[in-house]
C-alpha cells in the first residue's frame, strides 16, 4: 500500500516545510521560553557550585547574602576558621550596582573577595583569560557576560579598576555578570559617600559637644574613623574538611557564634524558592500560555489541511477506503509537521540562545515533551 | 437473469411526519452483465437518491437489490461490510474525475487493489492495461492537473473498472466534455462494458449521448419506466456529427 501521505506531502512540499517552519518558529520560541526557565535554576546552582562554599554564614535572622542584606563584623572569619571541621574561611560583600566602562555601564553584582585566594571559598572559579586578583586594590576579574576585555579599565564608585581576568558562568541569580574586585575596596564601595557627604558628616560629629570633647583628647579622630571606614562584609563562606557533616559544622556555628549558617540545599532552597520563584512562576505561566496557543496553532493547522483536502477524502471513502487508512493520513501528516516544526524549533532556539542577556539552558528532556505535545 | 443488477420496488422515503418526502417510490430495474442503459429523467426526479441507494452511499426504505447472484439489499442491508462493497462490486464514474490530485494516473487508479490488498505491483499492472485500453496509458506517470478534461475522464473510467465490478453507476460522466468527447467517453464505457461483463447505469441529462443506449429508464415522480433506445454506435454518432 502506498503512503497517501507522503504523496500528499510530496505534492505540496512547499506548502507543507513553510507550514513546519512557522509552526517551528512557535515551537522554537516555547522551548527558548523553557530554557530560560531552566537557565535561571541553572544560574543558581551555578551560582552555589562555583561560590566554592559548603556553608554560607551570614547576619542572625537573615536570608542573606544573596536574598536579603546581611552584615557581620569582618573578623568573624577569624572565630569559625577555628572551629572543628572548618578548612576555609573568607570574608565576601555582594554589591549590585552599576559599572562604568568609557560611556556605557553595565549592571553587575560586585563581588569583593580576598585578593591572591584562588581556590578559597567566593573566589571567581576557573578564568577563561587572565589570571586572578593578586593586588589588594584597583584590579577586577570580571565575568565575560559584563562585555569588559581584559585590560579595560571600569569604574565602581569613584574608584577605577583594571580587568585583570574573564570568567565565565559567573552570574547573579538576577543574571547580572559577577565583577570581582578586593575585598576591602567592596567594602568601601558599599558604604563609599561622596566628598560633600563627608565633609558635612565630619562637620556634624565635630560640632556635637558629645564627641568633641576638649578634656578627651582622640575622641574626635576614633569617631570620624569610626564613621567613614567599612569593617563589615556581608557573609562567611566556608569549607569544610573531608569527612565533616555540613548540618553539624553549621549547628555549631549557629550555636557558638549566634549567627545564621546555611547548608547548600538551605540555601539552593533560598534562590530557587525564593529569590527567583516569582520570576519561574510567570515564566511558567508564560509557557503554559504559550503552549496553549501551539497546540492550538497545530489543532488549527492539522483542521486547515483536513479541510482542504475534504474532496479526496470524499472520494476515498466512497472508493472503500477504510476510515482508519484516512485517520493514518491526516495523523502521518500531523506528525510530519509536528517533525518540521520539532526540528525547526530546536535549531532555532540552539541558534538563538546564545544572543539572550540570561542564560537559556535547553534541556533534551524539556524538547522530547515538546516533541510528544506536538505530535500528540 | 442471475447476474447484472436486478431492483425490485425500491422505495426511499426522507423526512418524518410533515415534512416526508417520497424519492423513490417503488422503483424496479434490471441491467445485464455487459449492459448499458441509460437512467434519464428531470431534476429533483429521483435520479441520484436511486444512485445513491444503488451504491450503498444510503440505506434504502424498503425493497430489493440484487447484485450478481447476492442479494445485497431486501428490506436491510444484507452485506455487513458496505465499504468493501463499494470498493469490489461497485465502480463510480461522476460528472467530475474527482482524481486525487496528489496521486499520479496510475496510483490513482491502482490505489482500488491495493485498498483491497493486493500488491502493489500487480495493481500497478493491472492499473496500467487498463489505461493502455483506454488510450492514456502514455500518461501513466502524469499528475491528474497534467491531463486534459478527457484523458481524466478515461482514467476515472480506469479507476471505476480497475477491481473488475459487476457494475458501474455513472453520474453524468459527460456533462463537462464537448460532443465529440462525450461520445467517446460513451463509446469507451460500451467497450468495457462487454470486455468486463459489466453492467453500467448512467444518469444523464445530454441529449446527444441519449441515443446510444439500447435500454432507457425514465425515471419521473419516484418511479421508473422503461423504453427502447436507439442504440446507435460512438463512433457513427461521431461522423454524423463531423
Amino acid at each position: 500500500m502506498i503512503s497517501l501521505a507522503g504523496r500528499d506531502i510530496l505534492h505540496g512540499w512547499g506548502r507543507f516545510l513553510l507550514t513546519g517552519v512557522g509552526l517551528g518558529l512557535l515551537i522554537g520560541v516555547t522551548l527558548s521560553m523553557a530554557g530560560i526557565y531552566r537557565g535561571m535554576v541553572e544560574d543558581a546552582d551555578v551560582l552555589l557550585k562555583n561560590s566554592g562554599a559548603d556553608l554560607w554564614v551570614v547576619q542572625q535572622g537573615t536570608l542573606g547574602p544573596y536574598a536579603e542584606p546581611s552584615s557581620m563584623y569582618e573578623d568573624t572569619y577569624k572565630g569559625i576558621t577555628g572551629m572543628q571541621g572548618v578548612a576555609l574561611a573568607a570574608n565576601i560583600t555582594y554589591l549590585t550596582m552599576q559599572v562604568r566602562e568609557g560611556i556605557r555601564d553595565v549592571r553587575a553584582m560586585v563581588v569583593g573577595v580576598v585578593p591572591g585566594g584562588p581556590g578559597e571559598p567566593g573566589q571567581p572559579g576557573y578564568l577563561i583569560a587572565g589570571r586572578h586578583i593578586t593586588a589588594s586594590h584597583y584590579e577586577a576579574v570580571a565575568d565575560v557576560k559584563a562585555g569588559f576585555a581584559l585590560g579595560d579599565s571600569i569604574t565602581i564608585r569613584r574608584n577605577r579598576f583594571r580587568i585583570v581576568g574573564l570568567s565565565r558562568r559567573m552570574v547573579s541569580s538576577g543574571g547580572d555578570p559577577m565583577v570581582f574586585i578586593p575585598l576591602k575596596d567592596a567594602q568601601e564601595a558599599q558604604f563609599l559617600k561622596d566628598n560633600d557627604a563627608l565633609l558635612q558628616q565630619r562637620r556634624r560629629i565635630t560640632d556635637n559637644p558629645l564627641f568633641n570633647r576638649p578634656g578627651v583628647p582622640g575622641l574626635l579622630e576614633a569617631v570620624i574613623a569610626s564613621q567613614t571606614t567599612n569593617l563589615y562584609v556581608n557573609a562567611v563562606l566556608v569549607q569544610l574538611k573531608p569527612g565533616y557533616r555540613p548540618e553539624v559544622v553549621a549547628k555549631n556555628i549557629h550555636r557558638w557564634k549566634q549567627l545564621q549558617v546555611y547548608t547548600q540545599p538551605q540555601m539552593r532552597s533560598i534562590l530557587v524558592d525564593k529569590l527567583i520563584a516569582t520570576s519561574a512562576k510567570q515564566i511558567g505561566m508564560f509557557l503554559v500560555i504559550l503552549s496553549i496557543v501551539s497546540a492550538a496553532i497545530v489543532a488549527f493547522i492539522i483542521y486547515t489541511m483536513t479541510m482542504a483536502k475534504i474532496r479526496e477524502i470524499a472520494v476515498l471513502k466512497l472508493i472503500g477506503t477504510k476510515n482508519r487508512v484516512i485517520a493514518s493520513m491526516i495523523m502521518q501528516q500531523a506528525l510530519g509537521l509536528g517533525a518540521i516544526g520539532f526540528v525547526v524549533g530546536k535549531i532555532i532556539a540552539t541558534l538563538w540562545a546564545p544572543y539572550f542577556p540570561r542564560y537559556v539552558l535547553l534541556e533534551p528532556g524539556d524538547a522530547a515533551r515538546g516533541f510528544i505535545a506536538i505530535g500528540g | 437473469m442471475t447476474k447484472g443488477i436486478v431492483i425490485e420496488g425500491l422505495k426511499k422515503r426522507y423526512g418524518t411526519g410533515d415534512t416526508t418526502v417520497d424519492a423513490l417510490k417503488g422503483v424496479d430495474m434490471q441491467v445485464a452483465p455487459g449492459e448499458v442503459v441509460g437512467l434519464v429523467g428531470p431534476s429533483g426526479s429521483g435520479k441520484s437518491t436511486l444512485l445513491k441507494c444503488l451504491g450503498a452511499i444510503i440505506k434504502p426504505s424498503s425493497g430489493r437489490m440484487r447484485l450478481g447472484d447476492e442479494i445485497i439489499y431486501d428490506d436491510q442491508w444484507k452485506i455487513p461490510d458496505l465499504r468493501a462493497l463499494r470498493r469490489d462490486k461497485i465502480g463510480f464514474v461522476f460528472q467530475a474525475p474527482y482524481l486525487i490530485p496528489f496521486l499520479d494516473v496510475i496510483d490513482n487508479v491502482a490505489l482500488l487493489p491495493m485498498l483491497a490488498g493486493e500488491r502493489n505491483s500487480v495493481a500497478r499492472k493491472r492499473a496500467v492495461e487498463l489505461l493502455e485500453a483506454l488510450d492514456v496509458g502514455h500518461r501513466a506517470k502524469a499528475m491528474p492537473s497534467q491531463l486534459s478534461g478527457g484523458e481524466q475522464q478515461r482514467v476515472a473510467i480506469a479507476r471505476a473498472l480497475v477491481n473488475r465490478p459487476p457494475v458501474i453507476l455513472a453520474d453524468e460522466p459527460t456533462a463537462p466534455l464537448d460532443s465529440e468527447r462525450a461520445l467517446a467517453v460513451i463509446g469507451i464505457l460500451n467497450e468495457m462494458a462487454s470486455q468486463y461483463e459489466t453492467a453500467i447505469i448512467i444518469v444523464t441529462h445530454d441529449e446527444k449521448i441519449i441515443p446510444t443506449f439500447k435500454r432507457i429508464y425514465h425515471i419521473r415522480d419516484g418511479r421508473t419506466h422503461e423504453e427502447a433506445g436507439e442504440g446507435k454506435s460512438s463512433r457513427e454518432l461521431i461522423k454524423n456529427g463531423k
